[in-house]
């Protein structure tokens, strides 16, 4: 039985009791929190920045980042709603913003499997080039007078919030792709230790196009939502969104190294900056101190992450998109339970 | 411990599941060479990183000019004379040579770095030694050559006493070391000592004052160059008490030939190698680290690219591409370096173990939990590895375990020839019999198995044919009734081609 407690993980759940204690915390805080509408509007907040989410821990446990998902985002959106304007067809505008935010995806994973660039690089320059299509495009305007367009951001079925539901069926989909697919094992593998992967059989550049397109998808869609709630085409949408979709994974366990992640920790994650800025918001506090707030909920979460794996051999995000470059293992001597091979 | 520069004196160092050095003593005498020797494996590199200070010793003595030190770090060992030029050489390169001078104690003037003093100290070390190099010259412009030597210059002018060289020849041309012998001599002649490393017979002997034998971690014998000969040398490193009976080897009747290698060659790595291996059959390669022999199997499965040769498995020619094209083909690869090229460390046991072989678990739209469960638990059992579950992250294990498990993952690919390089290294020797046992069923089941070792008995003891390679060509191929160490190493350390 020993053995089974020493590999029992708290840090597995320590997010969830975090969620808890926060849920708890903010009951007590405002009596207006607990409200089913309040609940709702959460919910309705928080949906386009946890699809988001998504896309950014998919990249991130593969060993990849997208900084471009907020400028993507917003590029997406505005052409979903313009092509809505033109044709005032729903189903064709939300496949334009599919289009677009996959389009894009498409040209970072080229750079990043096929050319070998750091994801890093790649997407900031992806970033800059969104932006100033979505700009060019509206030429700095909003659109504006969207009509039924709002049903996909206001709308609800039943009581439920459409984003809710658009980010539960999300949820599903993307714990699906990660625990119960090829794709996602090949994810992991590739995030864990792309070398061992490629000389395991795993197709590592399609893994990492794959990504991308899975991220491309969640944030054309969240770019759909996000028009749609505000009931505009903001081409300057979504701004600094790429950090905070990066937030919600690490906040739930997903390692920067890569290879490590799940769906639930960056779910309860994104859950635990929803709520925190609902309550901020309840009580009062101004804009500013939750900027502060946040800013420390990142640096700390990040800092545990590494804390926790202190001593071991590490490789960051921030590595080049070239194989077999990570920080040589050998770098550590010590580190290891191999002995080295000596008179070499 | 007067007249002696070093001593070392009794000196033990374990890691885990290897003692790998054991009550090593031995000196340096002021002005002389003193060459070390001894298999892959032996303890030299371990009993340099001692003197070094990347390692501290369990148990053992140092000492330098006769007094008693503790070596903390390799900087505290610069402090106290003793320099390394590492096997590897390490440098930035792109540092300018007045730079690399001064790495790790910039000389200052007023708080900012005093670079004119670097450039003319640097200038003027280079101009004694009658170089001509610009000073601001960026390091990956030179040769290893030429790095090597300013190495050796850095190292003497921080007032190093001795001298550490790992394998300096490896990596340099026939004429340059002419000029490093040149060079060795020169320090020798101003009092300065060399500990000086290399599996090549003749450089030690042309270039030694003494030679200290090392095997398995222990001092076989320490004397003046001029008490011992070449062969007995050799004799002493390889040892002479090896038991066959300790390897759990069958003869099994041999199928058809499963691979057959011809003509391979890559760029500066190997040329025109032709390997054969039939069903049922152990193949060993052999050959110091360096001969090529990694290369030829990352080649094949691969994991490097390959410049030319054909690859037939199971009598049909294949293109290989990719390690996945490789696998395809009913090849596997058991990487030398479990590290980077084996584990996803984070991964669990059973993940890992179903890596290569995912349309197993995973098909028809799911992941069978269950299956691959029942796939993982059958070799688990059977290899009988040590951890807590399944699910625990590989990276937990110790590397035996780790490489049963990254043996499972093959076996569960069904390959039909496994390419093994280092198949037992840094692994205790209860896993490695079982490492040992498991080849020998892969054997009875039909399958063709190549196996890349440096521990000659190991090979002696478990292969149908070896294979010997040096500088990237095969030298031999024997069979067992030729088999014996100092044909094997004779072989692998000259470049002597006998039909």
């Amino acid at each position: 039985m020993t053995t089974k407690l020493k590999s029992f993980d708290a840090s597995r759940y320590s997010i969830f009791i975090i969620l808890a204690l926060v849920f708890v915390g903010a009951s007590f805080l405002s009596p207006n929190f607990l409200s089913v509408d309040n609940q709702l509007n959460v919910l309705r907040q928080v949906a386009v920045i946890t699809i988001l989410a998504y896309g950014a821990m998919t990249l991130i446990i593969g060993g990849m980042i997208d900084l471009s998902a907020g400028a993507v985002m917003a590029f997406a959106g505005v052409s979903s709603v313009m092509v809505y304007k033109d044709t005032q067809s729903l189903l064709l505008a939300v496949l334009v913003g599919i289009a677009v935010g996959v389009a894009c995806n498409l040209v970072n994973a080229f750079l990043v499997a096929t050319l070998h660039t750091p994801a890093f690089i790649v997407t900031l320059g992806m970033m800059l080039m969104a932006r100033g299509a979505v700009l060019e495009l509206t030429q700095g305007q909003n659109v504006l007078q969207l009509g039924d367009f709002v049903i996909i951001g206001q709308g609800t079925w039943g009581w439920a919030p459409v984003p809710a539901l658009v980010l539960l069926l999300i949820t599903a989909v993307i714990w699906y792709l990660m625990n119960q697919t090829r794709y996602g094992r090949g994810v992991y593998a590739v995030g864990g230790n792309e070398e061992a992967a490629r000389a395991a059989g795993i197709a590592v550049a399609w893994v990492k196009y794959k990504a991308f397109v899975v991220n491309g998808v969640l944030v054309g869609i969240a770019g759909v939502i996000f028009m749609s709630r505000v009931n505009a085409g903001l081409p300057n949408a979504g701004v600094g969104y790429e950090l905070q979709a990066i937030t919600a994974p690490i906040i739930g366990g997903t390692s920067f190294s890569g290879g490590v992640g799940t769906t639930a920790g960056t779910l309860a994650g994104a859950l635990i900056v929803g709520l925190l800025g609902n309550i901020m918001n309840l009580t009062g506090v101004g804009s500013y101190i939750q900027q502060i707030v946040m800013g420390l909920i990142i640096v700390t979460a990040v800092a545990y992450d590494v804390w926790s794996k202190r001593g071991r051999t590490r490789t960051t995000i921030l590595r080049s998109g070239r194989r077999g470059e990570p920080a040589a293992a050998g770098a550590d001597p010590g580190a290891t339970a191999d002995p080295p091979a000596s008179g070499t | 411990m007067t007249g002696t520069l070093l001593s070392v004196e009794g000196v033990t160092k374990t890691f885990p599941g290897v003692r790998a050095l054991d009550d090593v003593s031995f000196d340096v005498r002021p002005g002389t060479v003193h060459a070390l020797c001894g298999e892959n494996g032996a303890g030299k590199s371990t009993l340099m990183k001692v003197i070094d200070g990347i390692y501290q010793p369990d148990a053992g003595t140092v000492w330098v000019r006769g007094e008693q030190v503790r070596i903390k770090n390799p900087i505290d060992a610069r402090a106290r004379g003793i320099a390394m030029i590492s096997q590897e050489l390490n440098y930035v390169p792109d540092m300018t040579i007045a730079e690399s001078f001064f790495l790790g104690r910039l000389p200052r003037r007023r708080g900012a770095v005093d670079w004119r003093y670097i450039r003319s100290e640097a200038k003027r070390i280079l101009a004694e030694e009658g170089l001509s190099f610009p000073v601001n010259r960026r390091l990956r412009t030179l040769t290893v050559s030429e790095i090597q030597t300013l190495e050796i210059l850095r190292a003497v002018y921080h007032s190093a006493d001795v001298l550490i060289m790992d394998e300096p020849t490896s990596a340099i041309a026939y004429k340059e070391v002419e000029s490093l012998f040149a060079k060795i001599r020169a320090l020798r002649a101003q009092g300065k000592s060399i500990i000086y490393i290399s599996h090549k017979m003749d450089e030690v002997f042309e270039i030694a004052d003494d030679i200290t034998v090392l095997r398995d971690g222990t001092v076989v014998s320490s004397q003046p160059a001029s008490e011992i000969t070449s062969a007995q040398a050799i004799a002493q490193m390889v040892g002479r008490d090896l038991d066959h009976q300790q390897y759990p080897k069958e003869r099994i009747p041999l199928g058809p030939t499963a691979f057959k290698a011809t003509g391979l060659s890559s760029r500066g790595m190997f040329e025109d190698v032709d390997i054969e291996v039939r069903a049922g059959e152990i193949v060993g390669l052999a050959g110091l680290i360096g001969a090529g022999r990694s290369e030829v199997v990352r080649a094949v499965f691969g994991l490097d690219r390959l410049d030319g040769g054909t690859v037939e498995v199971g009598g049909t020619p294949v293109h290989i591409t990719s390690p996945r094209s490789a696998i395809r083909h009913g090849l596997a690869l058991l990487p030398e370096d479990r590290r980077l090229v084996g584990i996803v460390p984070d991964m669990s046991i059973k993940k890992n173990a179903t890596l290569a072989s995912l349309p197993k678990v995973i098909h028809g739209g799911y992941a069978h939990a269950r299956e691959e469960e029942r796939l993982v638990g059958e070799f688990f059992a059977k290899m009988n590895v040590k951890a807590p579950s399944t699910e625990t992250p590989i990276a937990s294990l110790s590397g035996g375990n780790q490489q049963k498990v990254l043996l499972a993952r093959w076996l569960i690919a069904d390959p039909a020839v496994m390419l093994l390089d280092e198949p037992t290294r840094g692994i205790d020797v209860g896993a490695k019999l079982e490492i040992y046992k498991i080849m020998t069923d892969l054997a009875r089941q039909g399958r063709a198995i190549l196996m890349i070792s440096s521990e000659l008995p190991e090979l002696i003891g478990m292969c149908d044919r070896i294979y010997v390679m040096s500088a990237g060509r095969v030298t031999a191929e024997l069979t067992p009734d030729q088999y014996s160490q100092e044909r094997i190493l004779t072989y692998a350390m000259n470049d002597i081609e006998v039909a």
